[in-house]
């Protein structure tokens, strides 16, 4: 199991061809108290840069884009009850969507931790 | 930061304290310390220290002052009290609201106090339009506070206990740990606070001293917004501008009687008008269903999907839990329980017109049992 980063501040679980994504603890450092939250249905095709949820703060609307191609297995509904967690635990229980990846090799575009980290630095 | 940007007289005690800030009126502000939904809760239980000081501290002075006032705002000066801040607003020809501000008579000058992103406009606009014999001074070297909450008075009172003789839109000179003060009791929040004007060096200490009550937290821009929204309060430049009056904006509080009846300042004729006839839109208070926030700019559609109206401001409520917002309607479509459709980025919400404030007022009332 690895962990990827991407530019808009998404981390991307990776197991086998089945990824989990969130929102980064930097994410929702700058989003802030995080309000409501909408994720995709299981079943819904993603194309990578494509929109695939919605996460909203006190403050603004932002959208999440799906990292990397492929097929939601399923939507955090607990992050939909309680958009807190995206606060609270962001990289944990907070994750919005996993999803079966139609091509394993697109991750090779994604950051790995220090690359993220120095990223965030440079923000 | 952008060259442009000014800084605040409490800028690095604002950093010091971990404050995000952000680009507002033209200055690096506090946005937010511990974040927005604590300090907005924070303040409707305790008590919110908030820097101001990017709001436009005015005196007005010269012989005939408040006639010449008279002829560029609404508000009633010949009868306004000494130390009896009046909400008013400057207007233009059409009735369109130009700026809305706090007008005190202060002795022998007036004090206005204005919103940050327009002063330098305002101050334009009152030199142009003031005779000669009337002098707007700029107080640049005057910082704000506001203490707002449930117990900003008990904690204001702790420093200078004279305030407690101050009620709802009373004001006063005061002297707290050896600083000259003007305080006003008001606020931007829906409840019991105050308005500290002092001067710019000072800032810091009382800032500090007031900080080290226990009852206090600093609050940033973020719940000063969700807090005014909650409390109905409408935001300059969002909720009003140059495009509205103040009876589409169903700020008729801010017409005085006598000058609804004699007129004499700008925009009287349109203004008039709306009074008889009603205006053709009107502000109007929303609650939204389901959690998400319907936002400034969101269109007000009609059944046929037809624009109607605008969302001004729209955020989550952290006192109802819930998306509130305010819109401009049809004026037959303004009665509270009214049901109205948002679209916003492809979709359409739900809504019905309620009556503001969404959270009550708490404000400290002369009479009224503390």
């Amino acid at each position: 199991m690895s962990v990827y980063y991407s530019k808009e501040h998404e981390w991307i679980r990776v197991d086998g061809d089945v990824a989990a994504v969130g929102i980064t603890d930097f994410a929702q450092a700058q989003l802030g108290d995080v309000v409501f939250v909408e994720v995709p249905e299981a079943g819904r095709r993603l194309s990578r840069g494509g929109e695939a949820a919605v996460v909203e703060s006190v403050k603004a609307a932002s959208d999440v884009y799906a990292p990397l191609s492929g097929e939601v297995v399923e939507g955090n509904q607990a992050l939909v009850d309680d958009p807190a967690l995206a606060n609270s635990d962001p990289e944990g229980a907070g994750w919005f969507f996993r999803m079966r990846l139609s091509d394993t090799h697109e991750v090779n575009d994604l950051m790995d931790a220090d690359q993220y980290k120095a990223f965030c630095d440079s923000q | 930061m952008s060259d442009t940007e000014r800084l605040l007289p409490l800028d690095g005690w604002h950093r010091r304290l971990g404050a995000r800030m952000v680009s507002f009126a033209g200055y690096s502000m506090p946005i937010q310390y511990e974040g927005i939904i604590a300090e907005h809760r924070w303040t409707r239980e305790s008590a919110g220290l908030f820097d101001v000081s990017h709001m436009g501290q005015l005196l007005i002075a010269g012989a005939d002052a408040g006639t010449a006032l008279e002829a560029l705002l609404p508000a009633d000066l010949a009868i306004l009290k000494e130390g009896r801040p009046k909400y008013s607003m400057l207007l233009t020809e059409e009735g369109g609201i130009v700026d809305d501000l706090m007008i005190t008579r202060r002795g022998d000058h007036f004090y206005m106090v204005v919103n940050g992103a327009t002063k330098e406009g305002d101050i334009a606009h009152l030199e142009a339009r003031l005779p000669r014999t009337v002098v707007v001074d700029h107080m640049k070297e005057q910082a704000l506070l506001a203490l707002q909450g449930p117990k900003a008075a008990e904690a204001l009172a702790r420093l200078v206990p004279e305030v407690a003789e101050l009620s709802f839109m009373t004001a006063g000179a005061y002297t707290l740990a050896g600083i000259r003060a003007w305080i006003s009791r008001s606020g931007y929040t829906g409840e019991d606070g105050f308005e500290i004007s002092v001067p710019a060096a000072s800032v810091e200490s009382l800032a500090t001293l007031l900080l080290d009550q226990p009852e206090v937290r600093p609050i940033g821009l973020g719940a000063r917004d969700s807090l005014r929204l909650e409390a109905g309060l409408p935001l300059y430049g969002h909720d009003m501008d140059t495009g509205t009056t103040p009876v589409e904006a169903d700020l008729h509080f801010a017409l005085a009687r006598r000058r609804r009846e004699q007129g004499g300042f700008p925009g009287w004729n349109r203004i008039a008008a709306e009074l008889r006839d009603g205006p053709v839109r009107k502000r109007v208070g929303l609650m939204v269903d389901g959690r998400q926030p319907v936002r400034e700019g969101a269109i007000v559609v009609d059944a046929d999907g037809n624009e109607v109206g605008k969302v001004t401001s729209g955020g989550f409520s952290p006192t109802l839990e819930a998306p509130i917002a305010m819109a401009y309607v049809p004026t037959a479509s303004a009665e509270p329980g009214t049901a109205i459709s948002i679209a916003q980025r492809g979709r359409v919400f739900a809504a019905r017109v309620v009556p503001m404030p969404f959270v009550p007022h708490r404000y400290h009332r002369k009479g009224a049992a503390a």
